[in-house]
């Protein structure tokens, strides 16, 4: 997306400061009713997922333990995918954001959790909770925005190697666990910096992700193919626990890419955002830059309730149980400031979010003045971008954005 | 062989521990962190309740007098009280606690009202000194218990190890044969009196001499009316358990007369939640004066000390430090949160110091 700021009509225009601190004022009305009535039921909600997703796990290990017969493979993999995605989504994310501290219970715990995952709590929380969750969408602050490997707006400056996106996206899609653990260390960021000049933290960063990883392969890769052999499972639990990991990384990644990336979502321009911003402020910011997906019940418990992903950006520290009651007070406050609560169910949401890949893929406007006429020639065009040196492309840039600036002078004078 | 084992467990369960597992099971196995399982909630008077529960199988047992620290979720939320045991020796291996629901008492009245048979609970083990020295059969001893309200709960413990009663009477062993006990009961009133059967039990059968004293019919009592009342009171040892006010009394009264006394107190003063106040860092010993409207965060850098943080807008939890004692307000919503010790986690109450102001002399962990 163009940044709000650069957009023909800004959506947040007829918004007045007042406008804004109201709807902030709002909000958090709506986030204190929550907190007034969080207690026992909410508590045993988290324990009773914990609970079942803990025996889904256990059980369909101990059927994989017979996996070398089909009915058990298909069974236990089916079981052990779903298991870590509840594991991951509903009780990870949402313990780690601090959804349950209230509970003063050291076992699910934002400081005590570790998740089935590769990268560490301590750098997920960082990455995730601080940065992501602060500066959501600000082009150039929030590494959400193409995880530092896509490009997912047009302010992001293209190159010629984005044509390759598509491919490594959906590489990344299957392998996102280590790709977030690579992300959360800013590892491309910090291979740049030559060795010796490396921050400590890093060090200590890739250190502590190395170990989680390694004792994250041998229980998947080693110690449960291992237990399996008295059957002569070895093999089929290997690929049963490779394919539960392949599984809820492309579940986990398809969510997220549904949170921020789906066409219309909107972005933020660094300079446009004030030194301090308000609490209103950012609440519009977070209603702006996130999406919705619509579907039942199931839906939302195995998107770890990011389904609700607006109502978890305005409000990242309530239980994830009680953002379902939250979504239609928030979007009837959407429909009174005029604002667009952007939902919809989930493949179309994500075909949304590829079509971006796709499309960012290639050089600004290109996809969209491309026909199967003047492809011959867009074609040339793209050549040039891609064999022309930043020169050719920044004249590209500035061509599109006086393009830009005509368009938005025009609505302004309509 | 047993390391490997375990280790090879681990491995299995990595990130979490194999004991995540088995408490799905068996909470109350060897091994695991101390539970226990309220079994039955017997009421006592009408806003008094004993609870049974079965603890853990690593639970040390405890020396009648002792209490125990005892974690329930209230409201989701989990509350650390200590109660008093109040049994003597139990074939089942149960262990008792006796509650008193006071006024706003958010802990006893959920135990004395709302809690159910089965509900698992968190313990730690027995502790505390208010307890009987060794006792001789040879030898005489002389003692006077002074209990207020629900301070007969370490009493009662004693006096149910000491003189069990059964269904044919109250049991006589030989090492209590020479005991000589005065109770002093306080209680607002008749009906208030928690074991005041039990103590009655005790005292017809010529165990102990109880002297019961009702707020309603003879007045609050006075501790200068104790000589009148236990004419023997220079030559007994007394043991005190009861409100703050009385003990403080006793005590004085006591010292001036150079008679020895052990008091056990029910609970910490509770924190009043101020406007402002002094944070204490336990780590790096350094002590602020906060207004109430400048955050721990903000204050303590300025002051100087590395902290950790994050968003500094209280959503990412990247600057929680556990505080031990006092009394936070959230800015955001003016919420209290306070850590009382011997009340909340002994490892403190998380607090994000980034919305977090002090309301009261705070101690926190860092």
């Amino acid at each position: 997306m163009t940044t709000i700021t650069r957009k023909p009509v800004n959506p947040t225009a007829h918004l007045t400061a007042a406008d804004i601190e109201a709807l902030g004022a709002a909000l958090d009305a709506i986030r204190q009713d929550v907190l007034d009535t969080r207690g026992e039921s909410d508590a045993r909600y988290i324990r009773k997922v914990v609970d079942v997703q803990r025996k889904l796990e256990l059980g369909s290990r101990a059927v994989l333990l017979f996996s070398v017969f089909p009915p058990a493979w298909i069974v236990g993999t089916a079981g052990l995918s779903v298991a870590k995605i509840l594991e991951n989504m509903e009780i990870g994310h949402n313990v780690m954001h601090g959804q349950w501290d209230w509970m003063r219970d050291p076992k699910i715990h934002s400081t005590t959790w570790e998740w089935d995952n590769a990268s560490t709590s301590e750098s997920w929380k960082h990455s995730h909770n601080q940065v992501h969750h602060t500066y959501t969408n600000i082009v150039g602050k929030d590494n959400d925005l193409g995880y530092g490997i896509m490009r997912v707006d047009e302010d992001q400056r293209w190159a010629p190697m984005h044509l390759g996106q598509p491919l490594w996206s959906f590489i990344n899609a299957c392998f996102f666990e280590y790709g977030i653990a690579a992300y959360d260390l800013q590892l491309g960021k910090n291979l740049k910096i030559p060795k010796e000049k490396r921050s400590e933290e890093f060090k200590r960063g890739v250190k502590s992700t190395l170990k989680k990883i390694r004792k994250q392969a041998t229980k998947d890769y080693v110690v449960h193919p291992a237990l399996s052999i008295p059957t002569g499972s070895f093999l089929p639990t290997l690929a049963a626990n490779f394919t539960a990991n392949l599984v809820r990384n492309l579940w986990t990644n398809s969510v997220i890419l549904c949170g921020h990336f789906p066409e219309g979502v909107e972005t933020f321009e660094r300079a446009a955002i004030p030194e301090k911003e308000t609490r209103g402020e950012w609440y519009l910011r977070q209603m702006l830059g996130s999406a919705n997906i619509s579907g039942s019940k199931a839906m939302h418990l195995m998107t770890g309730n990011l389904s609700h992903q607006i109502e978890h950006h305005l409000f990242p520290d309530l239980p994830s149980n009680r953002y379902a009651e939250v979504a239609p007070k928030v979007k009837a406050l959407f429909e009174q400031y005029g604002l667009n609560y952007h939902e919809a169910p989930l493949p179309k949401q994500v075909a949304s979010a590829w079509h971006k890949i796709f499309r960012l893929s290639l050089p600004n406007g290109w996809l969209a003045a491309t026909n199967a006429k003047n492809l011959p020639q867009q074609l040339g065009v793209l050549h040039k971008l891609t064999t022309g040196g930043p020169k050719v492309r920044r004249a590209h840039d500035a061509a599109q954005r006086r393009a830009e600036r005509q368009q938005r002078e025009a609505a302004k004078a309509a | 062989m047993r390391d490997v084992v375990v280790r090879a467990v681990e491995a299995a369960t990595t990130p979490l521990l194999p004991a995540d597992y088995l408490d799905l099971f068996a909470p109350l196995r060897s091994g695991a962190d101390l539970r226990g399982r309220i079994v039955a909630v017997e009421a006592e008077t009408a806003d008094a309740a004993t609870l049974v529960i079965k603890p853990g199988a690593d639970w040390a047992g405890h020396v009648p007098g002792q209490y125990l620290r005892i974690g329930v979720d209230v409201d989701g939320v989990r509350q650390w009280r200590a109660y008093s045991l109040t049994h003597g020796p139990r074939r089942d291996g149960h262990i008792s606690i006796t509650v008193k629901a006071v006024p706003d008492g958010l802990v006893s009245n959920h135990l004395v009202h709302q809690a159910r048979p089965g509900t698992l609970v968190h313990l730690e083990q027995a502790t505390g000194d208010f307890v009987l020295p060794e006792l001789e059969a040879a030898q005489a001893h002389k003692f006077l218990f002074v209990t207020a309200g629900s301070g007969v709960t370490p009493v009662i413990g004693m006096l149910r190890n000491l003189f069990p009663v059964t269904d044919s009477g109250v049991v006589r062993f030989a090492r209590s044969a020479s005991l000589d006990i005065t109770v002093v009961h306080v209680a607002p009133s008749e009906p208030d009196s928690i074991f005041i059967q039990n103590l009655r039990e005790l005292d017809a059968a010529g165990a102990i001499d109880l002297i019961a004293r009702y707020d309603d019919v003879h007045g609050v009592l006075d501790v200068a009316e104790l000589e009148a009342l236990v004419p023997d009171l220079a030559e007994r040892t007394t043991y005190a358990c009861g409100p703050a006010g009385l003990l403080d009394a006793l005590g004085a009264h006591h010292e001036a007369r150079g008679l020895e006394l052990f008091t056990e107190k029910f609970r910490a003063a509770p924190v009043v939640a101020g406007e402002g106040g002094s944070v204490s860092f336990g780590v790096s010993g350094v002590d602020l004066e906060l207004d109430g409207a400048t955050t721990i965060l903000d204050a303590a850098e300025e002051a100087g000390m590395l902290m950790p943080s994050g968003c500094r807008m209280g959503i990412c939890m990247g600057c929680v430090l556990p505080m031990k004692q006092g009394a936070v307000r959230d800015l955001r919503n003016g919420e209290i949160t306070t850590a009382t010790p011997g009340e909340t986690d002994p490892g403190g109450v998380m607090i994000q110091t980034c919305i977090s102001a002090p309301a009261g002399a705070c101690h926190i962990e860092h």
